[in-house]
């Protein structure tokens, strides 16, 4: 499973990295966290309001502060649907 | 249990949560109202005098104004979920120009706008049709024109000077859009932005429900707060100091309303000044009560909140060089004439 997390590296961004790192450890995934820092890379992928936070691609959420348990439940709807 | 009651599940459940939440609001701002006057007099002390009155303007205020904020975000956190950036620019495509520009300004005022977000949000817009004019109407008035500056400035200089200042910032947006509009502008944007694919966002087709509306609210809510109560005391106690003596009018002599130099001169400080609404307010106040004159201050505190170099910086990524200029050169000379205006009509 791959995360992204777009933001240029403002607070909120980095806010919502942590959280996602903490929800791949809660689950015990097999996931890689990355984040999109180039505005270029942001705007092309559709992101208008920043943090974004994308599963396998697929942006789930724009311009909030996802917590840790939004990011976990958003996780296991996606694992699951890999899974089936 | 207690989650479930903070936070409702259901439609009906959301309805009344809303319903208890603004009437525990309304108790506690009546309480204030009273809690304090009473609180002195039971200490035996009379309001009128000056220590007792400055320590009871604290306290009520403080909690004025913060119910005032927590009451204004909630509202307008509620109403702008509805209102994604996708929203938005749904909105501000195809429409007749002069209603794209009211309706860009007026976006602006009651969208968040944290300035990190404003490239991609500028891309989206440009890259997917929205007239550039259109869209730097939007920056405008988005940083300048907020529910947390109506409340700070209401509560520092009163309803009639706030609305100016949001009716000013409203017209200045719309206005210099409205010139942009009849320049050439569209070669002065970085090449990758009409580069861009717009691709559609999974998040963006499914609406909110009222549960998830409250929850984002409630969470932006606290967010805000957070991050200004701070400048609320201070802005406050500002106050409560210039409540208790007479202000000396040393600076109505260099930036009073005589002093045709002020204007210019504040809104270049202010340009270079960074801050934020909150963190202006309680200067802009304090500046005001000794003596510097009303359109010199609210320029000051438009050009420090609408201008800025990290803005500046931000926006090189997207504006050539001429564009970028004309819109720092535009906006800053707008708010002279602001300044200027209000101070003839105050």
């Amino acid at each position: 499973m791959h995360i992204e997390i777009f933001g240029p590296g403002c607070r909120n961004c980095v806010t919502v990295e942590k959280h996602a790192r903490a929800a791949v450890a809660e689950l015990g995934l097999d996931a890689t966290v990355t984040k999109v820092t180039d505005y270029a890379d942001i705007a092309a992928r559709g992101v208008m309001a920043t943090p974004g936070f994308a599963i396998n691609g697929a942006v789930m959420s724009t311009g909030k502060v996802l917590r840790q348990q939004d990011i976990v439940a958003l996780l296991r709807e996606a694992s699951t649907a890999e899974n089936t | 249990m207690i989650n479930h009651l903070l936070r409702p599940a259901t439609s009906t459940g959301a309805w009344w949560w809303l319903a208890v939440a603004a009437t525990i609001w309304g108790i506690a701002y009546t309480a204030n109202e009273h809690l304090w006057t009473a609180l002195v007099a039971l200490a035996g002390y009379d309001t009128a005098d000056t220590v007792p009155g400055a320590i009871h303007f604290f306290f009520y205020d403080t909690g004025k104004v913060l119910l005032l904020l927590v009451g204004m975000i909630f509202a307008v956190g509620l109403l702008r979920t509805a209102l994604r950036p996708e929203r938005v620019r749904d909105i501000l495509l195809d429409k007749p120009r002069w209603m794209s520009l009211l309706l860009a300004a007026l976006l602006g005022a009651i969208t968040p706008f944290c300035s990190c977000s404003s490239i991609p949000l500028f891309v989206g817009f440009v890259a997917a049709g929205v007239p550039l004019a259109v869209t730097l109407t939007f920056l405008i008035a988005s940083p300048l024109v907020n529910e947390v500056a109506v409340v700070l400035l209401a509560q520092s200089f009163g309803w009639r000077i706030t609305t100016w200042y949001v009716v000013a910032g409203l017209a200045l947006a719309v206005l210099l859009g409205a010139v942009f509009s009849r320049m050439r502008l569209d070669d002065q944007v970085v090449d990758f932005v009409r580069n861009t694919p717009t691709a559609r966002l999974h998040a963006a087709t499914t609406s909110p429900t009222l549960p998830e509306r409250i929850d984002a609210a409630l969470q932006e809510t606290a967010e805000i707060v957070g991050r200004v109560w701070k400048w609320v005391i201070l802005g406050v106690a500002v106050g409560a100091g210039i409540h208790g003596w007479i202000p000396a009018d040393a600076l109505a002599r260099y930036a009073g309303p005589d002093n045709p130099a002020a204007v210019p001169l504040v809104t270049v400080i202010g340009v270079a000044l960074y801050s934020n609404a909150a963190g202006v307010v309680p200067i802009a106040e304090s500046l005001w009560a000794k003596g510097m004159a009303t359109g010199t201050v609210l320029a000051l505190m438009m050009a420090t909140v609408a201008l800025s170099f990290p803005e500046f910086v931000l926006l090189k990524q997207v504006l050539k060089p001429k564009l970028l200029a004309l819109f720092f050169g535009s906006v800053a000379a707008g708010i002279v004439v602001i300044g200027y205006g209000i101070n003839m009509a105050a």
